[in-house]
């Protein structure tokens, strides 16, 4: 069974409240060397000179009933677009426990986080409220995390800009004692420059000073230029100038904005909502192509994440009479090019990749 | 000596003092309403954009003069208007017809430049009068060396960029978004006012790309031309013809940095082409519009013999003899910064083989002294502007003309 990365050493690696920009890097590297030989029970966890996991594990759990059951004669869920607040938890629950043996669902979740550690929600919001990440996804995995020990100031949910927070329907909130909420217009971006391969780019504050620990909880779509948007793309949100990466599919500037090391040390584990899904026209929203797949994507991979979800929306396209993303010339090739050896995020290869497929009862 | 900071790569001697300073660090604090902008940060930013020696004289008393322009709001209506190049296409998307990278943008994005952005199928420029940069430069600095010698430009800029050089010393405002740096509203008439009042015959639009505030730009132009102010634009050329015969039309000098002879550099280095940068310069060689190229020589990318000739010889035989070339030290900065500072040897080695094809006046920049900083007559070889860095020592020229053998010199200089 996978867990989670050698969590003292990323911590350590991350200490870059005591530590200068410079240390913070050479740690970064010297301690993603250090997993590296750590021993087999410690899985991949993303560092420059870290190999990928010799396999990786993505959990993809499903509720049909998430939104209620669905009504006789029109097929469509008696809960209508809205998602049961007490079943998402029950459903993010087995989604984690798809890559996280624990006893009990908080169990699973202390060995991502611990006390004291300020955790980052990076969400996707771009697509306004019919297709950003779920509003009661993310208060379910805050419930995780403070049953999990952290405290709730210490919780930020984040994206590039707190009007589009609003939109998809979260409340800004900063301050006292509660979970905060805002974007990163509100507070700017690193002066300095960080560069990987062809990419150079200052970094949300929300990262770099507030968070030790990033948990990712992107959308899953399709994205008229790079193919799909799932989880490794979702870090574009992170950079000042994401603009400047969509020529050529966006490879290989996705796959190099994810070899950040501010980013890399920090990313814990994606959790891709799909709950609203989207097939074709994306990545903004648009009703006729929106997919109710009422199902999660668990992983600490996020190259084998993206994988498999890519082949949901393969399979989703197939059914809808669609022809592939290949065939439309937009296959989405920066995840082989995450998975290569100059990035080395994670795998690509599906006998790699061990799919938990699971359904609520 | 100061040299002028480019987003070309003009060198620099100092860091940028402008970065945005309106941070906040949030351990326990109430969050701004937004991002502040605030003033100081504004003017810091001029200056370490202007930074030559006589800058901060001109600055102080802008510091000085309240309300000179007004802080900018985020997401602020007044800089928001409709793009002039775009075409509509089907589900609201647009496709850009500014420059030739044709942007197609769907609802609620931007375009690779970030200062574009589609609402609804309607394109916006978000950039207009969102002035980030303005200072009073020598235009010698821009540099400008047969355009009015010795006189000064009001020189202002956006944010935004419409192509991502390695080694652009701008990065901080040319790669950035709109709302991510401080800025000012400032108007079309009210630079023409701000130019008038810093006695400057001319305004400038630089540092970043103007291509992409190209609306700013015409009426801003238009606005100095009906109060007897020219303008002049510093450009990357990577722009569409239409575009630019609507928009540089309206400039009285263009200056093109020319960045490369190889699209393998421009593909690489510079994230455009060349193909449509020397479409431009021929446009503008039909236009009829002064010129002069700048040619950054960065060690080891485009400083080979072969693509010196090539250079040359293509300027020869499209463009002509007589149009200006300037040669430009390289300074490490931004995704550049592995490379040295280009050999003076190298500059001069360039010089010779762009004179050697024929070409007559062909400057180096950023070495402040050097002999060929200097103009010479083509046909008597006699000195007739005298420069050192950015100041003209001599200036002989007479009626467009050597005064010793009364060849005419191109340029604009007189007013
Ligand atoms: S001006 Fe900007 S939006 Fe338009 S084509 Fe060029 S880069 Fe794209």
């Amino acid at each position: 069974m996978e867990g989670f990365p050698a969590r003292e050493k990323v911590e350590a690696m991350c200490k870059e409240r005591t530590t200068s920009r410079r240390e913070f890097l050479r740690n970064c590297v010297a301690g993603a060397v250090a997993i590296n030989t750590a021993g087999q029970s410690t899985p991949s966890f993303p560092g420059r000179a870290v190999a990928p996991p010799a396999r990786s594990r993505v959990s993809i759990a499903r509720d049909p009933l998430l939104r209620g059951a669905p009504r006789r004669e029109t097929g469509s869920s008696q809960g209508g677009n809205r998602v049961d607040p007490t079943r998402i938890l029950v459903l993010l629950d087995q989604a984690v426990h798809g890559i996280i043996n624990a006893g009990d669902p908080s169990g699973a979740w202390t060995k991502a986080v611990r006390p004291g550690q300020r955790v980052g929600l990076k969400v996707n919001t771009l697509g306004g409220r019919g297709l950003s990440t779920n509003v009661l996804l993310v208060e379910a995995i805050c419930e995780r995390l403070r049953e999990a020990g952290i405290k709730a100031s210490d919780i930020v949910i984040w994206d590039r800009d707190s009007e589009e927070l609003e939109r998809a329907g979260f409340r800004i909130r900063s301050g006292g004692n509660q979970v905060q909420c805002y974007g990163t217009d509100r507070v700017g971006y690193s002066d300095y420059l960080a560069s990987f391969g062809s990419v150079g780019s200052r970094l949300s504050k929300i990262l770099i000073e507030r968070c030790d620990v990033l948990i990712n909880v992107p959308v899953l779509k399709d994205h008229d230029g790079a193919g799909v948007t799932i989880a490794l793309k979702n870090m574009y949100g992170v950079i000042h100038n994401p603009n400047k990466y969509h020529p050529d599919g966006c490879n290989p500037y996705i796959a190099d904005v994810n070899a950040l090391p501010e980013l890399r040390c920090r990313l814990r584990l994606h959790i891709c909502d799909a709950t609203t899904a989207c097939f074709e026209g994306g990545p903004g929203f648009k009703p006729q192509f929106a997919w109710r797949a009422n199902t999660l994507i668990v992983s600490t991979d996020p190259v084998a994440l993206d994988y498999s979800g890519w082949q949901m929306i393969e399979r989703k396209r197939a059914a809808e009479g669609l022809k592939t993303l290949t065939a439309e010339g937009r296959a989405p090739n920066y995840i082989a090019t995450a998975a290569d050896a100059r990035h080395r995020l994670g795998n690509n290869d599906p006998r790699r990749i061990t799919v938990v497929e699971t359904q609520v009862a | 000596m100061i040299p002028e900071r480019s987003s070309c790569g003009i060198s620099e001697t100092q860091d940028c003092a402008g970065k945005n300073e309106a941070s906040c660090a949030l351990r326990g604090e109430q969050l701004p309403a937004r991002w502040p902008l605030d003033r100081r940060s504004f003017l810091l930013k001029a200056a370490s954009l202007g930074m030559a020696g006589g800058a901060c004289q001109i600055l102080q008393p802008l510091r000085a003069m309240p309300g000179w322009a007004e802080p900018a709001r985020e997401n602020d209506a007044r800089f928001i208007v409709e793009a002039r190049f775009y075409r509509k296409l089907a589900n609201k998307k647009i496709k850009c017809k500014l420059c030739p990278r044709e942007c197609v943008v769907g609802d609620r994005e931007r375009g690779y430049c970030g200062v574009r952005e589609n609402r609804g199928g309607v394109y916006y420029s978000l950039v207009h009068s969102r002035v980030c940069a303005a200072h009073v430069d020598p235009v010698e600095k821009k540099p400008l060396f047969h355009y009015l010698p010795g006189s000064l430009a009001f020189s202002l800029a956006t944010a935004g960029c419409n192509v991502n050089c390695k080694f652009c010393q701008n990065w901080d405002i040319s790669q950035a978004r709109p709302e991510q740096i401080p800025a000012e509203y400032i108007p079309p008439k009210r630079v023409a006012e701000l130019a008038a009042q810093w006695k400057c015959p001319t305004i400038a639009y630089t540092y970043s790309e103007p291509v992409v505030f190209s609306e700013f730009l015409m009426d801003a132009a238009d606005a100095g031309h009906e109060a007897g102010i020219r303008s002049v634009v510093i450009s990357n050329g990577y722009i569409q013809e239409e575009a630019l015969r609507a928009a540089y039309g309206k400039m009285d000098a263009v200056k093109i940095d020319l960045k490369a002879f190889s699209e393998s550099y421009y593909q690489k280095v510079v994230v455009g082409e060349l193909k449509p940068v020397l479409d431009t310069l021929v446009t503008l060689r039909k236009m009829g519009k002064w010129t002069e190229i700048v040619y950054l020589v960065v060690p080891t990318l485009n400083d080979s013999d072969a693509e010196f000739n090539g250079l040359a010889r293509w300027v020869k035989g499209n463009l002509g003899i007589d149009v200006p070339l300037h040669f430009i030290q390289f300074h490490p900065d931004y995704l550049l910064k592995n490379l040295p500072i280009t050999p003076v040897s190298t500059l001069e080695r360039a010089r010779r083989i762009a004179m050697a094809e024929g070409l007559h006046f062909v400057y180096i920049g950023n070495v402040p002294g050097h002999p060929a900083e200097n103009t010479y007559c083509p046909q008597c070889k006699h000195l007739l502007v005298e420069r050192a860095g950015f100041e003209i020592r001599q200036m002989l020229i007479r009626k467009d003309a050597c005064p010793f053998c009364k060849r005419k010199i191109p340029g604009v200089w007189h007013a």
